[in-house]
């Protein structure tokens, strides 16, 4: 099982490899709940999972992992300040409304952040959008008519982000097709990873 | 009927040993009955108790083979290859201390004087009804339950399991349900109580000497109860503003079909619940409260519990409403239990936990096949 999720889903090893076994984490929007379990097998995590989808609950449940049915953007009431070592926010962050509030929400209620998103400067977004289409991609394949993405970034402008609102960034790993960029990666990596925390 | 457990038996057990309420009261003797469905397993691991609503009782699924119109008021949920499924699990369902379908309750004979109990049957609590279940558990060989289920009231009695037997039960599953009844939530109760207290009939609960039954009471306070049960779109959905005979009459008859429906659903359920067993159960529901004594501080009282929990409320249920299952919830987060929290879309109030939804089913099913992993292991 482990072998292909980590094919179809690379950020998956880099969020794995910056948890300590034994951490507490909290993954919004779980989906059906494989990246918690991915977690439990191989960092035995004690995880939670926040999904708003009955059927990825459904799913998540017969899983067995823990999943909490509800609204990201209602915020994270049920979690108190500082109850996770992670909240992880896995190819999420671009379709939240309340991108900025909940950026907040996550490094309260974890002592550290993992957000994963599509790059939207990827060279070859770039090279749609220039040709005068909306960028359709592995890691956005979507039309621009049925997209759950409102708040696509590109790696500038999510550093920015942490920037205005003093997070640190503690680590950063860009990807194309599930290989580690380390050149001009806002032009070359079609998704990253960030591990970021309060910086006060 | 397909998927049904066939005929089921109701049996009754008998507890010679004193039990002491919450209240101080004593009960020297008493007997519960209830019904099993399945076969318990070799290291009677499989068992599942299903804990009862306020009208509720031991007749969960199937039927007797002299009333086979007479269908467990769950059945649905239980029976085989359903989420409850009694090919794997041992099922037990009872009916509780101060019920009035043949356990030990305030229209019982008191050994001591000959007569009914009537108004000498204790006030008994959920933590009174979860020792006597314990007991039950005790006397059928059970040790720990592999899950114990329950919905509104029965909820209360899951989680309470939980906080008072930790070690007795693996899982529990709590369905719209709340870790206290609210201000507004008593004030209903109240409403019906006064309705039973004040029927002339009732006579301060030994109406049974009397040779009556307050009726009136009792209806009136099943309408109430019925309305709270139900949201405003399902009343809205089902009857609207429809008339019964297509025109105003004028008069205080029944005119609104809602009006029809209500009186139809007291008259029905005063001509078998017992007045006394309704205000018993009321006064459960208002009572149970684990965090009274550690200043209100929900976040304590979970901190005793050990099992794992699903927790499920209804988006349109107001009496025991999601907010209210968040509470649990948080509680259990605190305490880093493992707790999945299902919030299901349903238009029938808080009766939604009874009713077939797909969503609820899929939920229910895919937790316990997990239970029924643990168990085969």
């Amino acid at each position: 099982m482990n072998t292909s999720i980590i094919q179809s889903r690379p950020d998956f090893a880099a969020i794995a490899s910056w948890i300590p076994e034994g951490s507490a984490v909290l993954d919004l929007g779980c989906g059906d709940g494989s990246l918690l379990r991915y977690l439990r097998e191989t960092r035995k995590v004690c995880g939670y999972g926040v999904e708003i989808s009955d059927a990825n609950v459904a799913t998540c449940i017969a899983n067995g992992v823990n999943v909490i049915q509800n609204d990201l953007e209602s915020g994270l009431a049920d979690f108190e300040d500082d109850a996770f070592d992670f909240v992880i926010l896995s190819q999420t962050l671009q379709a939240t409304k309340h991108t900025e509030a909940l950026v907040k929400e996550i490094l309260r209620v974890g002592r550290e952040g993992v957000v994963s998103f599509p790059n939207f400067g990827y060279w070859q977004n770039r090279m749609q959008v220039m040709l005068g289409r909306m960028p359709v991609s592995h890691d956005m394949p979507y039309q621009w008519y049925d997209t759950p993405n409102v708040h696509l970034c590109t790696l500038h402008d999510f550093e920015d982000l942490c920037a205005t609102h003093e997070v640190s960034i503690l680590a950063r790993h860009v990807m194309t097709g599930g290989n580690d960029v380390l050149v001009l990666p806002n032009l070359l990596g079609s998704m990253a990873v960030y591990r970021v925390k309060r910086s006060v | 009927m397909s998927n049904s457990v066939g005929i089921v038996q109701a049996q009754c057990a008998t507890f010679e040993q004193p039990l002491i309420f919450k209240s101080g009261a004593v009960l020297p003797r008493y007997e519960l009955m209830y019904e099993t469905y399945g076969t318990l397993n070799a290291d009677k691991s499989n068992a599942i108790l299903i804990c009862h609503a306020l009208s509720g009782h031991h007749h969960v699924a199937g039927y007797y083979a002299d009333d086979t119109k007479n269908i467990g008021w769950w059945d649905n949920m239980v029976g085989p290859g359903k989420p409850i499924d009694t090919l794997k699990f041992f099922v037990i369902g009872l009916n509780n201390l101060g019920g009035c379908h043949g356990s030990t309750g305030p229209s019982s004979i008191d050994p001591a004087t000959g007569k009914t109990y009537g108004s000498s049957f204790p006030v008994v609590t959920v933590e009174d009804w979860v020792n006597a279940q314990a007991r039950l558990a005790d006397q059928l060989g059970i040790q720990r339950f592999a899950a114990i289920i329950g919905g509104s009231l029965g909820g209360m009695q899951a989680m309470q399991w939980a906080l008072a037997y930790p070690d007795r039960v693996a899982h529990v599953l709590a369905i719209a349900t709340a870790p206290h009844l609210t201000a507004q939530n008593i004030a209903f109760n109240d409403v019906a109580r006064n309705a039973i207290l004040t029927d002339p009939d009732f006579h301060g609960g030994d109406f049974y000497e009397h040779g009556v039954v307050p009726t009136r009471g009792l209806r009136l306070a099943r309408m109430l109860g019925h309305i709270t049960y139900l949201s405003d779109d399902a009343m809205a959905d089902k009857f609207g503003r429809e008339l019964r005979h297509g025109k105003l009459n004028f008069s205080y008859d029944i005119e609104f079909q809602i009006e029809s429906y209500l009186r139809y659903q007291g008259d029905k359920f005063a001509a078998y619940f017992d007045a006394n067993t309704y205000l018993l159960m009321t006064k459960a529901l208002d009572y149970f409260d684990p965090a009274r004594d550690l200043d209100s501080d929900l976040n304590r009282a979970f901190a005793a519990a050990k099992a794992k929990f699903l927790v499920v409320s209804f988006t349109t249920d107001w009496r025991f409403s999601p907010a209210r299952s968040h509470e649990i919830v948080h509680a259990l987060l605190h305490n880093r239990r493992d707790v999945s929290y299902a919030e299901v879309t349903s238009d029938h109030g808080h009766d939604s936990f009874l009713m077939d939804d797909a969503q609820y089913m899929a939920v229910m099913k895919n937790y316990l096949d997990r239970v029924g992993e643990e168990c085969a292991r």
